[in-house]
């Protein structure tokens, strides 16, 4: 659950006995034990000794390469039991169209309900008429939840999230109080960001999609074999679905948060000319050290009733998929954050 | 010809089916301080090699084979006594398991070295480290009954690859892959679980 994220360039992170040693220009700047650690993300110029990775991997703690910026690069294959039995079955059920429908239909729904129950949580702190606007695009949202059972077809599933997104970011920069004039959201756009709210999002995303990448690798399934995104070369679909479920509550939710703190403010952006922006370095740091005191946050899991780290949510929920897809659950139960 | 079936996989399978299913079928495994403290264990015994004392030869990671049963694995410790007779000593780290588990493996040794060393077997040892003490198991018929019992069912959730459902009963508590096999999670959506519900909290 413990993510160890490098993004200062330059540094030198390897191995003393039982420690990861990060070395900043030769000058040693932290010890971190290996048990304390789950996975390893580094952004651009980071060096891992060898020695670091083989032991990582031989404890199935994967490593994973970004750009400076955080696009994602290369992640190490561990010799992990690696399931070929669930593998097998991941690709059928991509292939049957019934139970493609049925697990992007929940996929859907888990990733819907959460917008909902974001919009709701921020209509309480929200100011003048948005509580109103608030409200009313939740509502909006649950005539789609509405239609998702009616839904013959994936690309039908896709349609219907793409209204819920469309209202969904409508409002959205209604969750924000502070700043409102500078994080105003135009348009919700991919590489290269054409706003700091992009940037930012964008800069989120990656993460949390790599840590359910992850989370799919570890427990045997192929990150790239999805249900509702459709497959393309070289994108992680499936760690795309897993993300769907997580991306308002915990993403959103964080960025709504810090910047509504003060603790994401203009200053924290570089525009560049010709229509870019990106994220300083101290402010990703501010984002990643967020995001990683959530992931400590316990939450009740609706199906397992079991308190659980947020961290923790992208291994238990591809968990629950690989026992669906094995037969040894009827359905794929979504993440329903409450 | 039938597969060989593994020592160990009888012991998973008389404790629990599903455990068994999981580790052999789904190949799911995890490292919890439970088993990485039997492993040390099982590292220390399995050094191989053969030692004497006292008239007593202790073989150590010996391997086993019975093409009678089909059955095949590792013996921690097989002592072979003065007369020649061999006898297994099982090595646990952990409390006695309920339902014969550790017996049946045992037995199942017996059995393989009954057929390499053309020799009979009544008894042998399971050694607990935690209490440091040994006791002693009969292989009775009822044993010997059980160890083939367990290997058929083995031969047959290979066949079908179909994961039992869970125990979940007191065994899950003693059970190093309890998180995996989620057994007191519903096995479908439970009452109030409801992805398309359009309820609106305020
Ligand atoms: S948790 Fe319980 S049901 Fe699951 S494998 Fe272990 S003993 Fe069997």
């Amino acid at each position: 659950m413990n993510t160890l994220y490098i993004q200062t360039q330059g540094t030198y992170l390897h191995l003393d006995t039982d420690n990861i040693r990060v070395e900043v220009e030769k000058e040693r700047k932290a010890m971190i034990p290996l048990h304390h650690v789950e996975s390893v993300v580094v952004f651009g110029n980071v060096l891992l000794s060898p020695f670091l990775i083989h032991k990582l991997a031989r404890e199935h703690k994967p490593v994973t390469w970004l750009t400076e910026f955080g696009r994602f690069m290369a992640r190490t294959e561990t010799p992990v039991s690696g399931n070929v039995l669930l593998r097998v079955a991941q690709h059928a059920c991509a292939c049957d169209m019934a139970k493609a429908l049925s697990i992007a239909r929940f996929v859907a729904a888990g990733k819907l309900q959460n917008q909902k129950v974001t919009l709701m949580r921020s209509a309480r702190e929200a100011l003048d008429n948005d509580p109103e606007l608030l409200r009313q695009a939740a509502k909006e949202i649950n005539a789609q939840i509405g239609c998702l059972p009616l839904a013959e077809t994936v690309d039908e599933v896709r349609g219907i999230e793409g209204t819920a997104a469309r209202i969904y970011w409508e409002v959205f920069p209604l969750m924000l109080r502070q700043n409102r004039d500078f994080f105003w959201l135009t348009e919700r756009t991919r590489r290269p960001a054409r706003d700091a709210i992009n940037a930012t999002l964008n800069f989120t995303y990656t993460v949390l999609a790599n840590d359910c990448a992850s989370a799919a690798q570890s427990v045997g399934l192929d990150p790239q074999v999805g249900f509702l995104h459709a497959l393309r070369p070289g994108r992680s679909s499936l760690a795309l679905d897993l993300m769907e479920e997580l991306r308002a509550v915990t993403a959103d939710r964080a960025i709504i948060t810090l910047i509504n703190r003060s603790q994401l403010t203009p200053r924290d952006f570089v525009l560049h000319e010709g229509n870019t922006v990106t994220i300083k370095e101290d402010a990703r740091k501010t984002i990643l050290a967020h995001l990683t005191e959530r992931k400590k946050e316990e939450v009740t899991h609706p199906l397992t009733a079991r308190k659980t780290p947020l961290g923790l949510i992208p291994h238990v929920q591809a968990r629950l998929l690989a026992q669906h897809l094995r037969g040894d659950r009827a359905h794929y139960p979504p993440y329903l954050h409450r | 010809m039938e597969e060989f079936i593994m020592l160990s996989a009888l012991q998973h399978f008389t404790f629990c089916p599903r455990q068994c299913a999981l580790i052999h079928v789904e190949q799911v495994w995890t490292e919890n301080a439970h088993t990485a403290r039997g492993q040390q264990q099982h590292e220390r015994a399995h050094g191989g090699g053969t030692e004497e004392r006292g008239g007593m030869r202790t073989m150590r990671a010996l391997p086993l084979v019975s093409r009678v049963h089909g059955l095949m694995g590792v013996a921690d410790v097989v002592e072979l006594l003065p007369d020649g007779s061999p006898r297994p000593v099982e090595y646990k780290s952990g409390r006695a398991k309920p339902r014969l588990a550790d017996e049946v493996q045992l037995c199942a040794q017996a059995m393989c070295l009954e057929e390499m060393f053309a020799c009979d077997i009544s008894a042998g040892f399971i050694y607990h480290s935690a209490s440091h003490k040994r006791r002693e198991v009969q292989f009775t018929p009822e044993l010997r009954h059980a160890v083939l019992d367990a290997r058929d069912g083995i031969r047959e959730l290979l066949r079908t690859r179909v994961l039992p459902l869970p125990a979940a009963d007191a065994r899950c508590e003693l059970c190093s892959l309890k998180d995996e096999c989620e057994p007191f999670a519903p096995r479908d959506f439970p009452r109030g679980f409801d992805p398309f519900s359009t309820r609106l909290e305020e």
